[in-house]
């Protein structure tokens, strides 16, 4: 079987969100790029996968959209294990616009991975959203994934606790925190094969965005915290109580 | 025109986070001047149901399969489609719990609606119809104009409220013509939280990171959130250690929260951390460094051991509700 994993290229989550002046764009000067930390999880899970024993698994594919600047991201997950990438060659305008450029290239995957949002623009979208296009099954706050002889078990995340699933394929899997312990830290091995593995780069297709970023905001700068000394629990209780109102 | 909210349930009940939702819509619809109308999927007692009518919903479509308890995505995803479709819904509201952030995407491709997930609040203008959201978890606000006839939005839990305004409710049977093998998601087993209260539902979060030194240490976090009836949250090393379960992590790559109170128990603020708490309404810190970063973020802070000031702060709120 076959594994997509979507790659998202996004700021290091260290980075100081500055925009350009008249606030409409986001200013990724002196910027790090990144693997979507939740992308990032879904890639380990899926190494760790095909890494098994009786693994039924051929090739891990990474898939992004973006410019040829995001290709350093994508060679990453070459380093850590990927078997190829692919690049749709577009800026990506909104999520449908990015699930649908996703569409064209994430045909014959059995099992296809999405992590459950991007820490850039926290659309949650591009998973289901790709599910829905090419008509096939989600699940979506994936916190764990096995494959025993083929078939799928997966552990998900619901409001108020958690389940096992079995599921058939095709499937997509949004993924959350719990789906891998700790993202891999490329060797220089896999760095230097990774410059060797196929990285198609793919033409976009025409597609209308549904929703455009009109400006952004920073939050108001907050008031100085009001201390209270250490033993003093019963005015920090009056305070929440009395001034704040929020108990 | 008309405004549709998929209305949740777990086991056949409602919870705050639909009640906020039904608020919203009710006030949106009213400020639209367009008719609402609720859809609830799954078991749900017409006495459950006639709650909704306390918030201002006056209709409510309920398909009482009980197929729906799966939360097949692809099966829930046409329901609401249907109803949409059916009652010509421009706008579809859905909560940014777990089940509304897997249907909404599919939702917008069904209806070809452009989707905004997170929105804080009303929108910010009705035409062009742009609704605000946290982005760059936290660090920033995005104001975001949605270009499509039809308009899917998931509601920021916390950011609007719960509103009375009772009116008379009228149920209405639905069937979205779906057929047992609609219905591929096949549950093995289910563990329930019981007698927690949902860290993403609560008014009240109280949160501990590595400054409690382990996890044996977490007994009074939890009878502080007893007693408050607070939600249970960790900062990312407590969980990555072991200490805690990853359910309870908040934080950039953990879960972000909105609550009106936010307790931080030795938690430094690193950046990711603030990201995934910034969005709540008043934040109380209590660490030993007083140079620590979530001081900067925090409305009220404690210098101090948390050893010697939680046992405190437990006696002073009893006492209060005494």
């Amino acid at each position: 079987m076959k594994i997509l994993v979507l790659i998202g290229n996004v700021p290091d989550t260290t980075t100081k969100v500055k925009f350009n002046a008249d606030k409409t764009a986001f200013d990724a000067n002196g910027v790090q790029w990144i693997i979507n930390p939740w992308d990032e999880l879904a890639l380990t899970r899926a190494l760790e996968l095909k890494e098994t024993a009786d693994s039924c698994i051929e090739s891990i594919v990474v898939a992004n959209v973006g410019r040829v600047e995001t290709e350093s991201t994508l060679r990453k997950a070459l380093a850590v294990g990927a078997d190829e990438a692919i690049r749709v060659d577009a800026d990506p305008k909104d999520a449908f616009y990015v699930a649908s450029q996703l569409a064209q290239v994430a045909i014959g995957f059995d099992l296809i991975f999405a992590g459950i949002e991007a820490s850039d623009y926290n659309g949650a979208a591009v998973g289901g959203m790709l599910a829905e296009l090419l008509a096939i099954q989600s699940v979506s706050a994936v916190s764990g994934i096995q494959l025993e002889n083929g078939s799928l078990k997966i552990n998900r995340e619901i409001d108020g606790g958690s389940q096992t699933l079995a599921m058939n394929l095709p499937l997509l899997a949004i993924v959350q925190k719990g789906i891998a312990k700790e993202p891999r830290i490329p060797a220089m091995r896999g760095i230097m094969m990774a410059r060797s593995k196929k990285l198609t780069v793919a033409t976009p297709i025409e597609v209308e965005p549904l929703t455009s970023i009109l400006s952004f905001e920073l939050p108001a700068p907050k008031a100085s915290c009001k201390l209270v000394a250490e033993d003093q629990a019963k005015e920090l209780i009056r305070l929440l109580h009395e001034e704040a109102k929020v108990l | 025109m008309s405004v549709l909210l998929y209305t949740e349930n777990w086991d056949g009940k409602f919870k705050k986070v639909s009640f906020e939702l039904a608020s919203y819509a009710a006030k949106l619809a009213a400020e639209m001047g367009v008719s609402i109308s609720a859809i609830s999927l799954g078991p749900v007692e017409e006495e459950e149901l006639t709650k909704l009518g306390n918030y201002g919903i006056p209709v409510v479509l309920s398909a009482s399969c009980s197929n729906y308890t799966s939360l097949d995505n692809q099966a829930i995803a046409h329901a609401v489609a249907s109803a949409a479709q059916q009652i010509g819904a421009t706008v579809v509201i859905l909560a940014q719990s777990n089940l509304g952030k897997a249907i909404a995407p599919r939702l917008s491709v069904k209806l070809k609606a452009g989707m905004v997930s997170g929105v804080q609040g009303l929108p910010v203008s009705l035409n062009p119809f742009t609704v605000k959201k946290m982005v760059f978890t936290g660090k920033a606000f995005a104001n975001i104009s949605i270009q499509t006839a039809i308009k899917v939005i998931t509601l920021a839990p916390n950011s609007f409220g719960v509103f009375e305004n009772p009116v008379k409710l009228t149920i209405g049977k639905f069937d979205a013509g779906l057929s047992d093998t609609d219905f591929t998601t096949r549950i093995e087993s289910t563990n329930k939280v019981t007698g927690k209260v949902l860290l993403t539902d609560a008014d009240i979060v109280v949160s501990a990171g590595r400054g409690l030194k382990a996890p044996e240490n977490w007994g009074p976090i939890e009878e502080l959130a007893a007693l408050l009836g607070a939600g249970i949250a960790c900062s990312r090393p407590v969980s990555d250690e072991g200490w805690r379960s990853h359910n309870e992590h908040v934080g950039q790559t953990g879960k972000i929260i909105s609550p009106n109170l936010y307790f931080a128990f030795g938690i430094s603020g690193a950046i990711q951390h603030l990201g995934g708490v910034s969005a709540s309404k008043c934040i109380v810190a209590i660490n030993k460094d007083k140079d620590a970063p979530i001081f900067e973020a925090a409305d009220y802070g404690i210098v101090g051991d948390v050893f010697k000031v939680l046992p405190q702060l437990i006696e002073a709120v009893k006492e209060s509700k005494s």
